[in-house]
């Protein structure tokens, strides 16, 4: 899937000129040294809308180099449309080699997942964040939640899973759900639902958040430990499903409700699709045989 | 009346020439006074004359333009308190100070449950047990007698009075040994300011605890305070035992604000 050498004319490798990159890679350094502390960046105009992956794709075109191989992600998917055109963003602007296959890429970008295959020391994953100030619910001022990390003044993150159980008997937060990194700063994992939190916990591969519109960037390095808020009487619980993926039959994937008509009828399947596609292929290869 | 313990040999807070300055203007200046543990300091005074200033730079949230401001702590150590780092002075606020704000949406969170209001403090300083959490503030709730089954209730859908005990509570529930107070009665009528002076009696009574009142109206000062200060374009102009100043002033301007006082 390597077509040519040589870039779009006019563009520099990657979209992002030099001098931006080296900014963005100091930033970088700089959240990989705190984890989960939000580093400022002077984000830049891309050339897609806010909200639709801005951070991430400016990360992502900091780190990536000619050798790497780019998977991108959304809510799990290969082919859908954000996932798609960022792809092909970096096939035309980088001349990188892309892949949907998740052990092939060398830098996966996702929104809103994190792949079901385990990743390994020489992945990076870029998340797309659109809000990565975990305190923003509690409390609206900047000046206040900086001085809350500053400080270590977590409190309030406590206030709103109690409100959960006050209120629904269990906590109701099932994506974005807080996390505590290295023991220290409290962080938005961007909003991949909770089933994908403990993955974040000593995950060998760097994890590198991108916020566009708030122009922050902060980062997990390899092998720190992620460890989801909650109560000791309340402890932290993943979704489970009453069904197996109705496409590969897997019981431990995240798995989406589709609708098939309008007569109720509904299947569940993996929200991974390269996960799902490869177990239904190697059953495939193993009914032939 | 609570006797306060005159035993104790030191003071709980002790301030030297506090001032705070806006510009050319005063906000206060030169106060000094000593409060002891389990003393209730009035302060006094017409609106302007600059006690909500002295409160706020008391109470560690309005740097001071001069001045000192000591607070022996839980362990005997004496601070300054506007010498601590931040994060020490935060958790001085949460651990063994409280504020109780004249108007109760500024203290409280109001949109969640009177629990979690109560609870916040708890959590802030390390409580992760949900159940243990909502005893606590269960129990808060019957203190300051708000009923048991509006523990997941908003604030906003209670009354005035209930908000301002709801807000004591959760001032109270880490067992702060200083409170400050600006106007906990205002704007509450007086049936239920009377409640509210009663339950608020009791509860430093029982509690120990050091208060730092300040108000407007002189029958609140003569039913919680030991101690009175008026003040008067902001600066101290008497300060004595509360039925001392309010049966016999000796300042001009303190006559006239006795003398005010409207009888029913």
């Amino acid at each position: 899937m390597r077509p040519s050498d040589d870039t779009l004319a006019g563009y520099n490798f990657a979209y992002l000129d030099e001098q931006t990159k080296r900014m963005i890679r100091r930033a970088i350094l700089k959240a990989v040294a705190i984890p989960g502390y939000q580093v400022p960046f002077a984000g830049r105009e891309m050339p897609l809308p806010y909200g639709w992956g801005t951070g991430g794709i400016q990360v992502t075109a900091a780190v990536i180099g000619p050798d790497d191989t780019l998977k991108v992600i959304d809510q799990g998917a290969d082919d859908t449309t954000n996932a798609v055109s960022i792809r092909r963003f970096f096939a035309t602007v980088a001349n990188v080699a892309t892949t949907e296959k998740t052990t092939e890429a060398t830098v996966i970008q996702t929104r809103h997942r994190i792949p079901e295959k385990p990743l390994t020391e020489d992945q990076i994953l870029v998340y797309q964040v659109p809000i990565p100030e975990p305190l923003r619910w509690m409390e609206a001022r900047e000046t206040e939640t900086r001085k809350m990390h500053a400080l270590e003044d977590y409190g309030v993150m406590h206030v709103k899973l109690y409100e959960d159980i006050a209120h629904l008997g269990r906590i109701a937060t099932s994506y974005d759900y807080p996390v505590k990194v290295n023991g220290r700063y409290v962080m938005a994992p961007s909003p991949i639902p909770k089933f994908d939190n403990p993955k974040m916990d000593r995950m060998p591969a760097l994890q590198l958040f991108g916020a566009g519109r708030e122009k922050r960037i902060y980062a997990v390095p390899p092998y720190t430990r992620v460890e989801s808020l909650d109560f000791e009487d309340h402890p932290f619980e993943v979704q489970t499903w009453d069904h197996a993926c109705a496409l590969c039959g897997s019981t431990e994937s995240y798995l989406d409700e589709v609708v098939m008509d309008d007569q109720g009828g509904r299947m569940f399947v993996c929200s991974d699709t390269d996960f799902c596609g490869e177990r239904q292929a190697a059953q495939a290869r193993e009914a032939a045989e | 009346m609570m006797p306060f313990d005159l035993n104790t040999e030191r003071p709980l807070l002790r301030v030297d020439g506090l001032a705070r300055h806006y510009g050319d203007r005063i906000g206060c200046t030169d106060v000094s006074f000593d409060l002891w543990p389990g003393e209730v300091l009035g302060i006094v005074g017409e609106s302007g004359s600059g006690k909500t200033t002295l409160l706020n730079t008391l109470s560690a949230r309005l740097e001071p333009t001069a001045g000192r401001i000591e607070y022996r702590t839980r362990d005997g150590e004496v601070v300054d308190v506007y010498g601590l780092s931040e994060p020490r002075r935060r958790l001085l606020m949460r651990t063994e100070w409280g504020i109780v704000h004249q108007n109760p949406r500024d203290g409280l969170r109001m949109a969640v449950s009177a629990g979690a209001n109560i609870g916040e403090r708890l959590m802030a300083v390390g409580a992760r047990h949900y159940g243990g959490i909502r005893a606590q503030a269960i129990d808060w709730m019957g203190r300051v007698e708000i009923k048991e089954e509006r523990v997941d209730d908003l604030p906003r859908t209670f009354s005035g009075g209930m908000q301002q005990r709801l807000q004591i509570a959760r001032n109270l529930v880490t067992g702060p040994r200083l409170v400050f107070m600006d106007e906990p009665t205002g704007g509450l009528d007086v049936s239920v300011q009377a409640r509210l002076l009663d339950l608020l009696r009791t509860l430093v009574g029982q509690m120990g605890l050091s208060v730092v009142l300040v108000t407007h109206d002189l029958a609140v000062a003569r039913l919680l305070a030991h101690r009175l200060m008026v003040m008067k374009d902001g600066r101290v102009v008497e300060q004595g035992l509360t039925d001392q100043v309010l049966d016999d002033p000796h300042h001009p301007y303190t006559q006239l604000l006795v003398s005010s006082v409207l009888q029913v």
